[in-house]
């Protein structure tokens, strides 16, 4: 009996848990609506059949619970091995309900994987326990880039003889600026191990891998500040490895773009000694940068 | 059935002396026993490794012992012990060892040697485990998934001589998970008892035997992975490993894969999740079906729910990867067979429910944990329903979200049926019942303190808090009610901890104290409970094999004496 009503009381506790709980979604700042959609009808769902088992599990508790002899009647379980009939109706309710929560999810995810050919690119690259990014500037192309170029003056790693890469914007261990209402394909590398770039008001999220070049999009919606976190364990530093995300509007974003160095300022800059590194750095790679991003 | 195999004395060692009988056993009952407390005994370990990264979570700062590195080898190791060497081992290694020959009629698994030495081996991979934390650098922190890179790169702890004691002892356990593996399965196809078909066996031998078949599929996955990364990190292979930097400077190694690897871990470790929870299943539906003095409801349905459930699971893993970076494509597939599965596992908390509903139970210690066991399943079964809807699994993965989902389903599920069982078989395994106050005590501290635990943890998954953090730090989107939150559920987590004791008091003294059991203390009908000595001797069964004339389920069968008919029971001409 007490078992029963824990149980019941336990269905009741865990709705007014989610009504009153103070935690729920970041109020979210991109065009993943549908995946707060999706994750709306997967609730609904779910919580109507965590309700309604529970609620039945607590009844039959009671209900069938072993009671001893009383004037002669003894409570006795019901024999039926199976009720075939019964089984194939659970089994396509069931079945409803799942292909119910699955259209959105599929949906959402066409959706993400399809970036609209308008989004411009821009890279975030990873390293233990920094994020820093690179913007494709006026040629709207990212030139190539590979850890085999990384030097002191080149810490993302571009090649110095890619014309493309000259006009690239580069920014190291600052902020990522976004201009809202644009969508925006995030290239990711990473220079050393696994990563995650997770803004959790953006929803979106994508792993950075060694050795390839992954993606994901979208648009911001909403102007602020958010913070980037490592989503992948990435060793001791993990829990810190914390970036900055500006949306701001498209003229403050212009503003911001100008003051920024390309990297073609940077060879400029760069010390004649350093300059022959990187150059030595580009031409000792045999292999070719197999993974440019243009 | 044949009755050579199973009836032959003969290849019965019998052991001469004290250590023939209790250390080199080939006892399949001793062989469980020794699994049992060498898998219980390091599962302290991990419990007590997660009582140390609560305290860290829930008070951070206050423990100026536990570090960053720490925190990490406490996350890995933990899940690493709870999974495999607890989990895995005490449920096959444990139950299916001491149930199979006596729930089939055998007097033996059929390999008796093999299962002597698949324990030995089991033993030997958890000493080279426990080594780990001896080593300099101490044990991996790579987190249990170990994912390289980082797993043996600059930067993560255990990354020189951690890791390489985590992955000898995991080829280890995977050559001792094998030779058991192969009794189980073995044992069960040829030495059933005459009578015992396949569609009367009860499902506890139904979810160990699928299980091991499972593991024998998907362990070589995670051997020739742990294999492969010993190359990259001792021989300078690069499976694994692309060209990319170390602290700094860049490494020698180049063109290997990374997401390699995680299919690999994943084509084991998703059937892992389901070798895990099929004896669980099996257990639980007997516990359910003797208490509630009723058939299993469905009992056809159950067989083919576990075996499809363990065919599936094999086409599922790389739900663990929709934002690892592989093809995106991949989400359409995984996301529709893993939620294809969620059907058979359905019906099978549709049966336990149908099986309770008109029953005639009995509310004692074992069914309550399987009662609390169906709650926390269906809790936990519903949230892997949106990490499985890929869309949604993008802002949840990697979350708390998925801490809270995965405790729910595989760890506190699993570890409530293993106490059920424990309580439900002590009884025959020592002769001796429990302590009915304390089993009680014990369960309601157990039952409502994890739900306090991981039920909160959802909620700060959603909010996006990351797992794995060893602090969350100041940040924006985080308010300070998380961080009161979690110093909670470090208080119900060492509540919950320090509750076992009364467990493992309640065992210990029984054992000595406790009043003789009688040995059908329940009324079972299964082989197990009709053995002629209580607990049952070498050989099991005396002279002669038992014989079954009817499934394991006869529980308040119309017009019959009693409230259940033993298999061995003749049927009437009454037809019952
Ligand atoms: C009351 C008991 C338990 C408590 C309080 C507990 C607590 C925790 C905590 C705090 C974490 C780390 C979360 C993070 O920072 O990411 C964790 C991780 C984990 N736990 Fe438990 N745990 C318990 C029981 C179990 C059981 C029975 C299992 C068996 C499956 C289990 C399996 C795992 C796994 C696989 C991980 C993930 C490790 C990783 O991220 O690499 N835990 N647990
Ligand atoms: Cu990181
Ligand atoms: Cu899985």
């Amino acid at each position: 009996m007490p078992v029963a009503v824990a149980i019941a009381m336990l269905v009741v506790g865990s709705v007014a848990f989610h009504l009153f709980s103070p935690w729920w979604r970041t109020p979210i700042a991109s065009n993943w609506g549908s995946i707060d959609s999706a994750l709306d009808v997967t609730l609904w769902i779910c919580a109507a059949a965590f309700v309604g088992l529970n609620l039945f599990l607590a009844w039959t508790l009671v209900k069938y619970r072993h009671r001893p002899e009383y004037r002669g009647l003894r409570h006795k379980a019901h024999y039926e091995p199976e009720n075939a009939s019964l089984e194939k109706r659970l089994t396509f309710w069931t079945a409803i309900g799942i292909a119910g929560m699955l259209a959105p999810g599929l949906a959402a995810w066409g959706k993400y994987v399809s970036v609209p050919h308008e989004a411009t690119v821009i890279e975030a690259v990873g390293q233990q326990w920094q994020w820093s990014f690179r913007y494709p500037g006026p040629d709207g192309v990212l030139g190539a880039a590979g850890v085999k170029f990384v030097t002191q003056d080149n810490g993302l790693g571009l090649d110095p003889l890619d014309p493309y890469g000259r006009d690239d914007i580069v920014v190291e261990s600052g902020d990522l600026h976004l201009p809202i209402g644009k969508s925006v394909k995030i290239v990711l590398r990473s220079k050393d191990v696994l990563h995650d770039f997770y803004v959790p008001e953006f929803r979106a999220k994508m792993d950075l891998v060694p050795g390839i070049v992954t993606y994901f999009w979208l648009t911001p919606t909403k102007t602020g500040t958010f913070d980037i976190l490592c989503a992948e364990l990435c060793g001791t530093g993990h829990h810190a490895m914390r970036g900055k995300v500006v949306v701001e509007d498209p003229k403050a974003f212009a503003r911001w773009q100008a003051q920024q160095t390309s990297f073609g300022q940077i060879l400029a800059e760069a010390p004649p000694a350093a300059m022959s590194i990187l150059i030595i750095k580009a031409n000792a790679c045999s292999t070719p940068a197999s993974w440019s991003i243009r | 059935m044949a009755t050579t195999l199973a009836d032959d004395l003969r290849p019965l060692h019998h052991p001469h002396s004290w250590v023939t009988r209790y250390v080199w056993s080939q006892d399949h009952k001793v062989i469980a026993i020794q699994y049992s407390c060498t898998a219980i005994g390091i599962g302290l370990v991990a419990l007590v490794l997660s009582a140390l990264m609560r305290l860290q979570l829930g008070f951070p700062g206050a423990f100026p012992a536990i570090q960053p590195d720490n925190y990490l080898q406490f996350v890995s190791m933990h899940g690493m012990i709870m999974v495999v060497y607890l989990l895995t081992a005490l449920l096959l290694g444990g139950f299916g060892n001491y149930l199979i020959p006596l729930m089939i009629g055998a007097r033996d698994m059929v390999f008796p040697f093999v299962n002597m030495l698949s324990y030995w081996f089991y033993l030997l991979s958890v000493i080279v485990l426990v080594a780990g934390f001896f080593v300099p650098g101490g044990p991996t922190g790579a987190g249990w998934t170990l994912y390289p890179p980082q797993a043996i790169s600059e930067g993560t702890p255990g990354h020189q001589w951690g890791i390489v004691t985590m992955l000898v002892s995991l080829a280890i356990f995977v050559a001792a998970f094998t030779m058991g593996g192969l009794n189980y399965v073995t044992t069960v196809l040829q030495a059933r008892t005459k009578g015992m078909t396949l569609m009367r066996m009860p499902l506890s031998v139904w979810g160990i035997f699928t299980a091991s078949v499972m593991g024998l599929l998907a362990f070589p996955a995670l051997f020739v992975a742990a294999i492969m990364m010993l190359f990259d990190h001792l021989a300078g292979t690069s499976f694994f490993m692309p060209t990319m930097q170390s602290m700094g400077a860049i490494t020698p190694t180049e063109g290997g894969s990374p997401l390699l690897f995680q299919h690999l871990f994943w084509f084991f470790g998703h059937p892992e999740v389901y070798i895990v929870a099929l004896p669980a299943f099996g257990i639980v539906s007997d516990l359910i079906s003797v208490h509630a003095r009723r058939n299993i409801f469905g009992y056809r349905m159950m067989v083919w729910a576990i075996v499809i459930i363990g065919a599936l699971s094999f086409l599922v893993w790389a739900h663990h990867m929709y934002v690892s970076g592989m093809n995106p494509y991949f989400g359409f597939f995984f996301a529709t067979s893993t939620l294809i599965i969620a059907i058979p596992t359905a019906i099978k908390v549709y049966n336990w429910l149908l099986t309770l509903w008109r029953g005639d139970i009995h509310l004692r210690v074992p069914m309550l944990f399987a009662i609390a066991f169906i709650f926390t399943f269906i809790h936990g079964g519903l949230s892997g329903l949106f990490l499985g809807n890929v869309s949604v699994d993008v802002p949840l993965s990697d979350t708390f979200f998925v801490v809270a989902h995965f405790h729910m389903v595989m760890g506190v599920s699993p570890v409530l049926v293993i106490f059920g069982a424990i309580y439900h078989w002590y009884p025959k395994i020592f002769g001796r019942m429990w302590n009915d106050t304390l089993g009680k005590v014990h369960f309601w501290i157990t039952f409502l303190g994890v739900y306090a635990i991981f039920l909160p943890m959802h909620y700060l998954g959603i909010l996006g808090v990351p797992r794995r953090y060893y602090a969350l730090g100041e940040t924006a989107f985080i308010p300070q009610s998380v961080h009161l939150a979690n110093a909670w559920i470090s208080v119900a987590a060492l509540i919950v901890f320090c509750a076992q004791g009364l467990f493992f008091f309640n065992m210990i003294w029984s054992l000595f104290r406790g009043p003789r059991a009688d040995p059908n203390p329940w009324g079972a009908a299964s082989l197990e409970w009709q053995t002629p000595d209580t607990p049952p001797a070498h050989g099991n069964w005396g002279a002669k094999l038992p014989v079954v004339y009817r499934w394991a389920y006869d529980y308040s069968v119309p017009g019959a004496a009693r409230d259940f008919i033993p298999q061995t029971e003749p049927r009437t001409e009454l037809g019952a």
